[in-house]
């Protein structure tokens, strides 16, 4: 069973906050579904390397790419700021990091 | 008095031009039955009677000018993880529930542009999450067939909606079966197309080497056109490809069909089997040729979609962080704490599960073991495909083990619910497209019939394909 150590690490790393009784079903139920990963160890290896594949799921010979340009006729600016819920006049607010 | 509520939109098309209602008629209809029924079905979390009501009426203008398409006019829903300007768009989730979309999704703005009526956002898992919709923050959608049944998921208001009569059709999103799924469970069409055929722009992404959208409706004929005009290139999705959906003249004559051994194995109910089994027997009554195929690495694909899924959504939903948009608990005493609280509040159960497998599966030390393991098994999956395709034409399959499950049957036992995606994982990880399609009911103990559906795959781009077969095997089954 993964310990309760590894799971705040990990929910740490998640930027998740859980509460105890979230901790233990957590224990629970990453130990059954990460068991149950253990079936790939019976997978044939393969010779295809992974870093290669392109991440277009491989549909496509290759990946696809764009010219790194301003398009103009994308105005959505004061929509996306309007939806933050903390904002002053044109800045979104975040706490302080340091 | 024909009812409104009953058409497909090839009827609703007809009904339109002989001028024998309005675009109004037709969506007050709709809008009365939600009113009057959705409140024992759950399909809708929210209707958009206004936006409905003003698009029909611009509709009906079109109409009368005599020069309108197919979807000019007839009401459809739309799952809640695909954003529509100025209306709320919750994912499912506690942490968008008064999020208002700011733009169009591409697949809304084509919709738009041919005339559609939005008569609401649907019932979904939180963030698409999950095989029976009991993962919705907000309320379970529930089987027209059986209200003691899930509607399934992901799309389950989508799919309730379209089987309720509560719309013509839905638009749905399916990651690992979350089309095909609910659809089979409700007894409707369902097609997730090609990874590439439908712009993702403005979906609430999920896994997004994945996710697609599709359509769910009463009949082949509908899903068509519905594809039809939501596919092709965007130049806002990257991963979207230069494709035009081009009629197959194709019959079940002389078809190569694929049957693979390992679906057919332990944990299919029996009589899920039989009317597969039989559906499979009609299509070769009818000239088609079944082949038995094989595909060895279909055995790992469940445990490889549980690791690449979840791997993806730990990234995707790292966006939702307190401060950009939705719910934000803003009271720690730093940066950090916001997005603690503000995920730990916000995100239900099943999400916070496959963020945590997913930050574990991408962890230092783990990642070799998992994540690029299963990309590798990913890659073996692709070739079983690729080598099937290279003698059949199509592949027949169940797309689920089992018919709808009772409402909390599997919901204490994860595991449990991640199996009932054994049949539909493997299309989304190759990047084909797959179709539900009803092929007939199971009669259970107490009298009650579910629907079950039959999976056809194609290769990709072969929809065409996919959907002229589906269209004969829906007149003989």
């Amino acid at each position: 069973m993964i310990s309760k150590e590894e799971v705040q690490h990990i929910a740490k790393l998640a930027r998740l906050e859980l509460t105890e009784k979230e901790i233990e079903k957590m224990q629970k139920d990453l130990s059954s579904i990460l068991d149950y990963f253990d079936l790939l160890k019976k997978a044939p290896r393969t010779k295809t390397n992974y870093s290669n594949i392109p991440r277009n799921n491989g549909i496509a010979d290759s990946n696809v790419t764009r010219k790194d340009e301003v398009i103009s006729n994308y105005d959505k600016r004061d929509e996306l700021v309007a939806a933050a819920p903390d904002k002053k006049d044109d800045y979104i607010k975040v706490k302080a990091i340091l | 008095m024909i009812d409104l509520t009953e058409l497909t939109i090839k009827q609703a098309h007809e009904g339109l031009k002989k001028k024998e209602f309005t675009s109004v008629d037709l969506t007050k209809a709709y809008l009365d039955k939600i009113k009057k029924e959705d409140k024992d079905i759950n399909a809708f979390l929210s209707v958009t009677e206004d936006l409905a009501l003003a698009q029909a009426e611009e509709a009906d203008i079109k109409i009368a000018t005599g020069k309108f398409g197919e979807l000019c006019g007839v009401p459809c829903a739309i799952k809640d993880a695909i954003l529509v300007e100025g209306e709320k768009c919750t994912a499912g989730s506690k942490i968008l529930e008064n999020y208002v979309a700011p733009y169009d999704a591409t697949v809304i703005k084509k919709l738009k542009e041919a005339g559609v009526v939005i008569l609401g956002k649907t019932n979904l898992d939180e963030f698409a999450m999950g095989g029976s919709g009991e993962n919705s923050a907000f309320s379970v959608a529930k089987n027209p067939h059986d209200k003691t049944r899930v509607a399934g998921g992901s799309s389950s208001g989508s799919a309730a909606a379209v089987a309720a009569d509560m719309a013509v059709y839905s638009l749905g999103s399916d990651t690992g079966g979350s089309i095909r799924l609910p659809s089979s469970f409700c007894g409707i069409v369902g097609l997730k197309p090609t990874y590439g055929a439908v712009s993702r722009s403005g979906l609430i992404a999920f896994g997004s080497s994945l996710d697609q959208i599709g359509p769910i409706a009463k009949t082949v004929e509908d899903a068509k056109i519905v594809f039809q005009a939501i596919s092709g290139k965007d130049p806002m999705d990257a991963t979207s490809a230069e494709y035009a959906f081009k009629d197959l003249n194709v019959s079940l004559k002389g078809l190569k069909i694929g049957v693979p051994k390992e679906y057919f194995v332990k944990g299919i109910d029996p009589e899920v089997e039989k009317i597969i089994r039989d559906a499979i027997k009609k299509a070769e009554q009818a000239g088609a040729e079944i082949v038995e195929i094989s595909l060895p690495s279909v055995e790992f694909a469940l445990a490889c979609y549980y690791i690449i899924a979840p791997s993806e959504a730990s990234a995707n939903l790292a966006r939702f962080d307190g401060i950009k948009y939705g719910l934000s608990e803003g009271a720690g005493k730093d940066l950090l704490e916001v997005y603690l609280h503000s995920r730990g509040k916000g995100f239900g159960a099943e999400v916070k599960r496959r963020i945590m497998i997913g930050t574990y599966a991408l962890s230092s030390g783990y990642y070799d073991a998992y994540y690029k393991k299963a990309q590798e098994v990913r890659e073996l999956i692709k070739e079983d495909f690729k080598k099937a395709f290279s003698k059949v034409d199509l592949i027949f399959c169940p797309v689920s083990p089992v018919p709808a499950i009772k409402i909390g049957e599997r919901t204490d036992d994860p595991l449990s619910m991640y199996l009932m995606d054994i049949y539909t994982v493997s299309v989304n990880m190759a990047g084909l497209p797959g179709i539900s399609l009803p092929a007939g009911r199971q009669v259970c103990q107490d009298g009650t019939e579910l629907p079950v559906g039959l999976q056809i795959i194609g290769n990709h781009f072969e929809e065409n394909k996919i959907l002229a077969i589906a269209s004969q095997l829906e007149k003989m089954i």
